[in-house]
């Protein structure tokens, strides 16, 4: 799903770094956001809603609509689509609205 | 209809295309710009003066076809990518079109390649004469296709055999 | 909390109109404050791959994504000691003594009391009701954008653009740039809305455009797998049977954007519901300066409209906020340039309806 090569852009990618999303391992790069880096992984579904449990995926990739809610790091209610990817985040699908005092 | 589908009108192809006698003449401009939009780099683009000085940012393009020496310099200039040059004294058979192409792979020169028309249904058979894609182009490179001369003003894209 | 911050003037919003803001504003001699949520200023610019229309001094046949470097450039030049970027920080509020509260990545909320505030916050992406429509697959263009030109990532790999606007058909045609297919464009106008050289461009590099169609409907299971389109009839009723099915994983909703106008209501400047602009736009003089003498606004916060106007609206409200404040250097010559390039970027039939969204603004019909 990346782009190899492009007509315009160069695209500078960082260095790889890899974290784990519900405990499987994968592999971005410095400076691409989780969401994205969830996105070149294959993984479609992000959450689910509240009351019908209908999926929801990558929508506004600029922290406004909410669909991209996970837990990082054991931080609940994190905007994935806007947060950097680190060596090692553990990142988890997040069901309900989560504990808002948990703490990393 | 223009506006409907995105695909000029014989009509308004018609309006801009040179004389036969301009034509006879060597490589010469085709504006495909049918809509008053604020923007005018292709008159900065020209230096022969072959486009007209605009009065309004708005206005069409007007070209003087014969002040056009079909250089090509305003192609990568138009941020529509809807200008291109054609050469109808190439040969007996073929004339020459030069166009934007802003795609990778870029087309190896003497490639066979199947030329497109506005709506992008192949038309005919073409081959790549040359593809420049010097700095000053900024990303926007320009083919030039060698197309039977009863395509001229048609062929405005390509696709590559085999290749997507 | 730490302590008050007082720069002369703030910036809320990086983008073309902020940019230019700031960039007049520190030619005449203010200090700046910008401040963006973002990583790195340019705001939309920084996913615009495509050459921009207008006149040349606002860049014309420059790539978007080239701009932001050269506004960066100018304010080097101009002065950096002037110019105080405060990226990763999102402004939360503006409060009635005009103190601006912001929240910086991993460090402490901040308040800053500068004396003028240049809200220059863009504009968000219009949602399309429909069944489905909240499908994994389904996405904003802008997100589309995100993901292939920043990021390198392709969204899927068959796309239905909803919208023939401006940015329906440049997204549409970066697609393609980035190896992905577009199954076709639909827009329920009778009419294409974006400039027709984009759309001819995509027509000839083989993408169907097709005018009075909507979208019924989205399915898949846990994403995208399909679309139910079908075209509407000149009052925009769906034409029984004219249903058609297209097995795509994308939807791209490129349906219109609206002023990002939270902070103008909080600040309570005076606003009106004007369509031709977008939505609801704050009220302003020529001068760009709203309702709140110390308020300024400049882009797409003020009016939808290309990102052109929008770096000219921003030289107005950066050349004014700076004025006020006392840097008063050739400022009636330069508002008359800027004003008079304005006027031209909106002359053609392309502004008829910006020219006719300002008059309604200003108390006309």
């Amino acid at each position: 799903m990346r782009i190899k090569e492009h007509p315009i852009i160069d695209f500078k990618r960082g260095k790889p770094v890899s974290f784990t999303f519900n405990g499987r391992e994968i592999t971005a790069f410095e400076g691409e956001t989780i969401a994205a880096a969830l996105h070149a992984a294959g993984v479609r579904v992000l959450s689910h809603s509240h009351d019908l449990k209908r999926p929801r995926g990558f929508f506004c990739a600029i922290g406004n609509c909410s669909s991209c809610l996970m837990k990082v790091n054991g931080a609940y209610n994190v905007r994935i689509c806007v947060t950097p990817v680190r060596e090692g985040d553990r990142v988890e699908m997040q069901e309900g609205r989560g504990d808002i005092i948990a703490k990393a | 209809m223009l506006e409907k589908t995105g695909v000029p009108d014989p009509e308004q192809v018609k309006d801009i295309t040179p004389s036969e006698e301009r034509l006879q003449k060597g490589p010469v401009v085709i504006v495909e710009c049918f809509q008053n939009i604020p923007c005018d780099p292709c008159r900065h683009a020209c230096r022969q003066g072959a486009i007209k000085e605009f009065e309004d940012i708005n206005d069409l393009p007007e070209v003087d076809h014969d002040l056009c020496n079909g250089c090509g310099l305003c192609i990568s200039e138009c941020p529509g990518l809807a200008i291109f040059v054609i050469d109808a004294t190439y040969s007996e058979e073929e004339g020459l079109v030069k166009m934007p192409y802003e795609y990778l792979p870029l087309p190896e020169e003497n490639e066979e390649v199947t030329g497109t028309d506005t709506e992008g249904r192949p038309i005919c058979s073409a081959r790549v004469i040359k593809v420049q894609n010097a700095k000053a182009l900024d990303r926007t490179p320009v083919v030039t296709l060698a197309v039977p001369r009863q395509h001229l003003m048609k062929v405005r894209s390509f696709v590559r055999k085999g290749g997507e | 909390m730490t302590s008050l911050q007082k720069p002369e003037i703030a910036i809320v919003g990086g983008g073309p109109a902020g940019l230019s803001a700031a960039l007049s504003a520190v030619r005449q001699g203010a200090e700046v404050m910008l401040i963006d949520r973002d990583p790195a200023l340019g705001g939309q610019l920084v996913k615009q791959t495509h050459m921009f229309f207008g006149s040349r001094k606002e860049y014309a046949a420059i790539r978007g994504i080239d701009i932001p470097g050269k506004l960066m450039a100018a304010l080097e030049e101009e002065g950096p000691e002037k110019f105080k970027p405060l990226l990763d920080t999102t402004v939360l509020g503006y409060y009635d003594d005009g103190v601006i509260l912001a929240d910086k990545e991993e460090e402490q909320a901040m308040l800053i009391k500068p004396q003028k505030t240049i809200i220059a916050t863009g504009a968000a992406e219009k949602m399309l009701p429909f069944p489905g429509n909240d499908l994994p697959g389904v996405y904003g263009a802008g997100a589309v954008q995100t993901l292939m030109n920043v990021y390198g990532i392709k969204p899927g790999t068959r796309v239905l653009m909803i919208g023939a606007g401006n940015i329906g058909l440049i997204v549409s045609y970066q697609l393609l740039q980035a190896g992905v297919e577009v199954a076709a464009i639909i827009e329920g106008a009778p009419k294409i809305g974006g400039y027709l050289v984009h759309a001819t461009k995509a027509r000839r590099a083989g993408i169907p455009i097709k005018t009075s169609h909507t979208i019924k409907e989205a399915y898949g299971k846990d994403s995208v797998e399909g679309a139910l389109i079908c075209s509407l009839d000149e009052n925009w009723c769906a034409i029984p049977g004219s249903d058609l099915d297209m097995k795509v994983d994308v939807i791209c909703l490129a349906v219109g954007l609206t002023p990002q106008t939270e902070l103008l209501w909080q600040a309570g400047c005076e606003q009106k519901y004007i369509p031709e602009l977008g939505g609801y736009v704050p009220l302003r003089n020529e001068k760009m300066q709203t309702s709140l003498p110390d308020l300024y606004v400049a882009g797409d916060v003020a009016c939808i409209e290309e990102a052109g106007s929008a770096m000219v609206e921003g030289k107005i409200a950066g050349l004014y906020a700076a004025a006020d404040l006392g840097y008063a250097e050739k400022v009636e010559e330069r508002y008359t340039s800027y004003y008079r390039e304005l006027e031209e970027l909106r002359a053609g039939p392309t502004g008829a309806k910006i020219r006719q969204g300002l008059s309604r603004l200003n108390g006309g019909v």
